[in-house]
């Protein structure tokens, strides 16, 4: 695809570019930056925009095979690139699990016939991820996985957990864990503190989470692993990981849009659609996430994009599903609600999610894929999740105003999105 | 009348509202000692009683309150009905609105279970227990024994003991104690404390005392409460057995001594004989237990009363 992107400020951190310049894209890449006139060829007006290396969300989950009722790999898709995401990494935990080179085949070849968005899968840590014995790490690997994480489940068993470090080391992939110890966990369905025991809630403790990223840290030292934190929610957590990071492990970690925005608070009157894994935590907690951004112990955002179906969202708080949708709204919650520099938003978002999958990089570059996410850093709007792209409606930011959008999406020279005034 | 459509728990509901019921169900007391102990104010009401767990003086209470007012009482319980066909309770919900219910009283094993009822359905909601959240009737009931007994429902003692954690009971009790200026002392062991709890009451907390010494909470009290230990809730190690957990947190005669002389014993039932309380104290002169019951009745009757009259 052959595309000018005119006169938006190019800002690409990892190769300290700030100007504003335009992007002249041949056959899905970049051909040249500078000053370009084309006449031949399509032009996307940039003006007053900013032009970014396509941004990458690390953790989504897709729902397929198995799950098409919530969501597909063509809507999530499609939601991903209406929220300016040129790329995911699609989660192990469809059905069956993406424990098999099988699997992972289905999902490149269904991602390339109708996503928009490219689709990086990860692989299981553990077959069926019951957390018994290791899933076919090396062929998934080959297959095209990018990391392995059994996510919806932690690895309970340490043995284990040092086998996978271990043996992923031989492919340089990271290793994610959701960390949850499920004997702390049991049961509980909230952040446990004053708003669970008011709620008559069963409560998660936010130990459950900080004792296996602990654990996790010296196995993780102990390897020389690549160890990569999913969606990290506490004050504690972040400490460790600030720690570790302090001491030179290869470790990283993300947090989602959700817990720099809502607290456990959220929660009260019930509502489903403030049930998720790890749960909304405390103000504090909060505080310090947003710390851990601004500071660099929190190297991604990612949204933990979790479509459900209505008949398993709409239940009794006991039993209705964890998680929330969070394509459409984590660029805008970051822009709206964190006090950062343009060029760390696109650490966050771009250039830090790509060194954590070690995917082949782009950027602005000549060479590059033409992978790019336009923002308008001024453009105010309303999430209506009636217009959301993904098949589920599970999201608490319905209604929610924000500052700053992205409103284009182009990948591979392709403008697969964009929302003009 | 109370200007709600429902009551789903203590907490959101103001002072003067709860001495609306109170002083209501002292004019309704009266009803249950006539010889025809039926007034015809609700007539042509219908009232659902839709229990999801078992309850053997909750439902009955409120079927009694309901028939001495005149009001159609239908049962539902889990057992019978399409529930353990599968139906959500959401479903459930629906079809009893469709059949145009006045009220529904509801009791569910999770909390906020009549908050979701009530988004659903135009009937008024009473919660009837849910969860380990709120028990707002038995609440209000406690607190008509207290004020009948006492003579006011603040500047007291009240100790509340057992399973703090699992207690519904005594989560309603601590809203309601709480907002008449009355100092509650929940007493556990730790491990049936719930984490915050001595916050939950936010404004009022200078009201709220936490302790795992049962001689501090029950010393001067003028209403000591027992909890029912909840074995069907328990599915972890609290305390290390029966025999211990009487020892440490069981109301026996020299215990009950430690209070005022004339305090009054509570427990919302069913009583577990020599876990929680003592026979001789359970069946013993300070005992108001089975004045609940028959409160219980008066209570409920003013509140159906106060929702649904016209």
């Amino acid at each position: 695809m052959d595309l000018v992107v005119k006169n938006g400020r190019l800002v690409d951190p990892a190769r300290k570019v700030d100007a504003v310049a335009d992007i002249v894209i041949r056959s899905g890449k970049i051909q040249s930056i500078g000053s370009a006139t084309v006449p031949e060829i399509p032009v996307f007006d940039a003006t007053g925009l900013i032009v970014a290396p396509g941004f990458f969300d690390i953790h989504v989950h897709l729902r397929e095979p198995g799950t098409e009722e919530a969501e597909t790999i063509a809507t999530g898709g499609s939601a991903a690139v209406a929220g300016g995401f040129t790329a995911v990494a699609a989660m192990p935990n469809t059905k069956p699990p993406n424990d098999d080179p099988s699997i992972t085949h289905y999902i490149i070849s269904e991602a390339r016939r109708s996503s928009p968005a490219r689709v990086f899968p990860i692989g299981a840590i553990t077959k069926e991820q019951k957390g018994e014995t290791l899933a076919e790490i090396g062929e998934m690997f080959e297959a095209g996985i990018v990391g392995i994480s059994d996510d919806g489940k932690p690895v309970m068993d340490a043995r284990l957990f040092r086998r996978a470090l271990e043996y992923a080391g031989m492919f340089d992939m990271p290793v994610i864990q959701h960390c949850e110890d499920l004997h702390l966990a049991k049961d509980g369905v909230m952040h446990e503190g004053v708003y669970s025991t008011r709620l008559g809630l069963k409560g998660i403790p936010a130990a459950a989470e900080e004792t296996m990223v602990s654990r996790d840290l010296i196995l993780a030292e102990m390897t020389g692993s690549k160890y990569h934190v999913a969606h990290l929610s506490t004050r504690r957590s972040l400490e460790r990981v600030r720690e570790a990071k302090s001491r030179g492990l290869r470790v990283t970690a993300e947090v989602t849009p959700h817990h720099f925005t809502l607290t456990d608070s959220a929660v009260a009157d019930y509502d489903t659609n403030a049930k998720m894994n790890p749960p909304l935590r405390s103000s504090d907690d909060l505080a310090a996430i947003v710390e851990g951004i601004s500071d660099g112990t929190i190297d991604a955002i990612a949204s933990d994009h979790a479509p459900h179906h209505v008949n398993v969202k709409m239940l009794e708080f006991d039993r209705a599903a964890f998680g929330i949708t969070g394509l459409e709204t984590a660029v805008g919650l970051a822009l709206t609600k964190l006090p950062l520099s343009i060029t760390r938003l696109i650490e966050l978002f771009s250039i830090n999610p790509q060194k954590i999958m070690k995917v082949v990089p782009w950027g602005l570059f000549e060479g590059s894929d033409a992978d790019l996410t336009i923002l308008d850093l001024n453009r105010t709007w309303t999430f209506d999740v009636n217009q959301s792209r993904s098949r589920s409606r599970n999201s608490p930011f319905y209604g929610w105003p924000m500052k700053g959008k992205a409103v284009g999406t182009i990948v591979g020279g392709k403008v697969v999105f964009q929302d003009r005034t | 009348m109370l200007k709600r459509k429902d009551l789903l728990g203590i907490q959101d509901i103001s002072r003067e509202e709860i001495l609306e019921i109170l002083d209501t169900a002292e004019s309704f007391q009266e009803v249950s000692t006539r010889p025809i102990k039926k007034v015809p104010t609700l007539r042509g009401k219908t009232i659902i009683n839709l229990f999801f767990e078992a309850s053997t003086r909750t439902r009955t209470s409120f079927e009694i309150a309901g028939k001495r007012l005149s009001a159609d009482v239908v049962n539902i319980s889990a057992s019978t009905s399409s529930i353990s066909k599968g139906e959500t309770l959401i479903d459930t919900a629906r079809t009893l609105d469709a059949m145009a219910a006045d009220c529904v009283v509801i009791r569910h094993s999770a909390s906020g279970a009549p908050h979701t009822l009530s988004r659903l359905t135009h009937a008024s909601i009473i919660n009837g227990g849910d969860g380990a959240h709120e028990h707002p009737t038995q609440a209000l009931l406690d607190a008509y024994i207290i004020r009948k007994r006492k003579g006011r429902l603040n500047d007291l003692k009240v100790a509340i003991i057992g399973d703090i954690a699992h207690s519904r009971v005594a989560r309603s009790n601590v809203h309601l104690l709480t907002k008449f200026g009355t100092q509650v002392w929940l007493c556990s062991a730790p491990t049936l404390m719930p984490p915050g709890v001595e916050k939950i009451v936010c404004d009022r907390s200078e009201f709220l005392h936490v302790t795992h010494s049962m001689d501090q909470a029950v010393k001067q009290a003028d209403v000591v409460m027992m909890l029912r230990v909840q074995f069907e809730r328990m599915s972890e190690s609290f305390f290390p057995s029966v025999r211990e957990y009487f020892r440490y947190y069981g109301l026996t005669r020299e215990r009950a001594e430690r209070a005022k002389p004339d305090v009054i014993i509570m427990h919302p039932g069913p009583i577990n004989r020599g876990v929680e309380i003592a026979t001789d104290v359970a069946d013993g002169p300070y005992s108001v237990i089975l004045d609940q019951v028959s409160a219980g009745v008066a209570v409920r009757m003013a509140i159906l009363f106060l929702l649904l009259g016209s």
